[in-house]
């Protein structure tokens, strides 16, 4: 199993740890409904360092994005930086990703999942047929999430960067906490607001490495103290990230959904200037419709549901499958997503969770949730 | 890690708790609570059934996972605890107490004898 600059402090912590995309990760540390809440309501850090980071360079690496990538990077200007994902040859989703534009025209970073590190890797290098400069940084690269109303109030004293004001899917690169090179963006999974933190940290021999990740993380904690900022481990990034209707790669989006299914119209671009891969059978489902939708639906009666119960009419016909679902600690209700037939996705509509053999009434509702 | 004495216990984390010779309390043990987390629903659609040791009588689920909860002895299911429709939570701060799951009548109290001492069960978990 992989490990993070941070693994140890987790155990060191007390985690529940797990192996997640390969990985040694904390699931939580004090319990989930617990850690939602102080993320929600004051701020908490994410150990995020497993996810993967590529650097695009050179004059044909906003050419390069533009073909792989449907939302429209050209879009993008110095500090900016997008949603957007990668499409396979059937229009289905090879992964969602964020586009960093660092300098316009010539650098860029590429955010990706951390289970698909190498199937996007690949997917850039295969797609790589003009000398674009790639640089897989994902193993030398630590990445907290800082997030929760309190968050950036808390980080400030840390660094001249006026993080206060970094407006939403902006960043600045700069000096936090003692670290050079630090890339301070104003992302995250969480819908509670704050920043993500990116800084060279490396599992490599270079002892300097690990001190940037100790150095940070005891730097946010001492200036997190009297607020109370806690760690947070991945089954609240998960119950945060349901309740603002975000997808995530493997369970609400994969190889087989495409983005307008997936709810992603709005990253998907077809007209801009360069195609992106199977555009052409992303329009023409636009111009037919679309079968079947990503909703959010609510349960009435009891009963959490989970991903794969299967969606069905008060007939008992399936019309769908649920791809997440939680009791939602901030509502308190079970809340959930899932692919349903367009006919009967509509707002209100009711439908059925099977669980467990018995169908427990739901309705579909607006995301998000929260 | 509490693991009152009075009670029987499963290698699947559940404990009985005997009433008189017919009827007894059922629920998880602080250990199973503490691995699940916070416990957000304890459903159980068996009430009235009769079942063997072993049978599944209902779930537990808690944020992240569900698990089947699996009778000690068998018997019939007479009813469940109430209290953890609105407090499900319960079973994470009293999981021998407040935090039981069903009331059951044992058809073979001999049955206990399957199942493990609080030693031999701390001895399992730890």
């Amino acid at each position: 199993m992989k490990h993070t600059p941070f693994t140890q402090k987790h155990i060191a912590l007390g985690a529940k740890m797990a192996e997640f995309a390969g990985y040694n990760m904390p699931i939580s540390y004090t319990g989930i409904n617990d850690e939602h809440a102080a993320v929600r309501n004051n701020a908490g850090v994410f150990d995020v360092s497993h996810m993967g980071e590529f650097i695009l360079k050179g004059e044909n690496a906003l050419d390069l994005i533009q073909r792989i990538t449907t939302n429209d990077a050209s879009k993008l200007t110095n500090g900016k930086a997008q949603y957007s994902c990668f499409t396979n040859n059937k229009g289905g989703i090879v992964d969602d990703l964020l586009v960093y534009c660092i300098e316009e025209n010539k650098v860029y970073m590429l955010v990706v999942n951390a289970g698909n590190i190498a199937k996007d890797w690949n997917w850039v290098v295969q797609h790589n047929s003009n000398n674009v400069e790639l640089h897989n940084i994902s193993d030398k690269t630590g990445l907290l999430a800082i997030q929760g109303p309190n968050a950036t109030k808390i980080l400030q004293p840390l660094t001249d960067i006026d993080i206060l004001n970094l407006k939403y899917y902006t960043f600045v690169k700069g000096t936090f906490a003692g670290v050079e090179n630090v890339l301070i963006s104003a992302t995250g999974y969480t819908g509670a607001g704050g920043v993500e933190i990116y800084f060279p940290a490396s599992s490599s021999d270079r002892e300097d490495k690990e001190d940037n990740a100790d150095k940070i993380w005891n730097a946010i904690f001492e200036a997190g103290r009297a607020e109370n900022i806690k760690p947070i481990g991945l089954g609240a990034r998960d119950t945060l990230r349901l309740e603002m209707g975000f997808c995530l790669y493997g369970n609400d989006i994969d190889d087989t959904t495409s983005p307008l299914e997936a709810g992603l119209g709005w990253i998907t671009k077809l007209n801009k200037p360069t195609a992106f891969t199977a555009k052409e059978i992303i329009e023409k489902q636009k111009a037919e419709g679309i079968k079947r939708k990503l909703v959010g639906f609510e349960m009435i009666d009891r009963g959490i549901p989970r991903h794969d119960y299967a969606i069905k009419d008060a007939e008992g016909n399936t019309i769908g499958k649920v791809t997440s679902g939680t009791q939602s600690p901030s509502l308190g209700k079970a809340i959930g997503m899932g692919y349903v037939a367009v006919d009967n996705a509509g707002l209100d509509n009711e439908i059925f969770i099977d669980i467990r053999g018995r169908l427990i009434k739901a309705k579909i509702v607006k995301m998000p949730f929260a | 890690m509490n693991f009152p004495a009075e009670l029987k216990y499963t290698k699947d984390h559940e404990w009985i708790k005997i009433i008189d010779d017919k009827t007894a309390l059922i629920g998880i043990t602080n250990y199973a609570q503490g691995e699940l987390g916070d416990i957000v629903f304890v459903d159980v659609p068996t009430v009235g059934k009769t079942l063997n040791a072993e049978d599944v009588f209902g779930t537990v689920e808690a944020v992240k996972t569900v698990s089947d909860l699996f009778l000690p002895v068998e018997g019939k299911i007479l009813e469940v605890n109430s209290a953890l429709g609105n407090n499900p939570e319960l079973v994470n701060s009293d999981p021998y107490g407040e935090g039981w799951m069903v009331k059951i009548e044992m058809n073979n109290a001999a049955d206990l004898d399957n199942l493990l001492s609080a030693e031999a069960y701390e001895q399992l978990v730890s």
